[in-house]
């Protein structure tokens, strides 16, 4: 079985949904590339933030 | 009156001849092959990959796969599974998953089925827009 741990399950899902949201929301190769980043990184940012948000209000 | 270039080449090019819903359903089916059957090879790849990669990752992380609705959240789990096409009948027949969530990476694999399933829609819905012409 497999136990990733919180980030790298955040960063599996951040890859392969970015992928699919870059061929799927674009047209043209570079303009999914660059969606594609676009996504994975709002996604990986919103998790860090997020999580550093949630370390101060338990605090 | 005069249409736009890329209305009057949809509407005269072959996308318009066969059955145009066959990308729609076997993009639904097996992951990727809506985009195969209209020769976007990488696309497909990629989509591939990607889908059955969440999938298989997902059962691997014990996570749940809703196999029947008992309440509202099960159905709509359910009808996010039911995304994955074959690879949601196959999970059934050889009843794989766990029957329950029981720890935190299984929540996280029942989220990546679920979700795996959602991607595969609007991947085969993609293959439906490219097949009628309205994306290139």
């Amino acid at each position: 079985m497999f136990h990733p741990s919180h980030f790298t399950a955040v960063l599996l899902f951040a890859l392969f949904a970015s992928t699919v949201f870059g061929i799927t929301m674009r047209e043209t190769p570079k303009r999914m590339f660059r969606y594609g980043a676009y996504c994975f990184a709002l996604f990986v940012g919103s998790v860090i933030v997020l999580s550093w948000a949630m370390f101060f209000i338990s605090r | 009156m005069a249409t736009t270039p890329n209305k009057s080449a949809a509407a005269s090019g072959p996308s318009q001849q066969g059955f145009v819903y066959l990308p729609l359903i076997a993009g639904w089916l097996v992951p990727g092959a809506g985009h195969f059957l209209l020769r976007k090879w990488v696309r497909g790849a990629l989509i591939a990959v990607s889908i059955i990669c969440m999938f298989v990752l997902g059962i691997a992380m014990q996570g749940k796969l809703y196999k029947s609705a008992s309440d509202i959240l099960d159905l709509l789990g359910l009808v996010g599974d039911l995304g994955n096409g074959l690879l949601f009948f196959i999970g059934k027949v050889f009843d794989l998953g766990a029957a329950h969530v029981q720890m935190t990476t299984a929540d996280y694999g029942t989220k990546f089925i679920v979700v795996a399933g959602l991607l595969n829609i609007i991947a085969a819905v993609d293959a439906h827009n490219l097949r009628t012409g309205r994306k290139s």
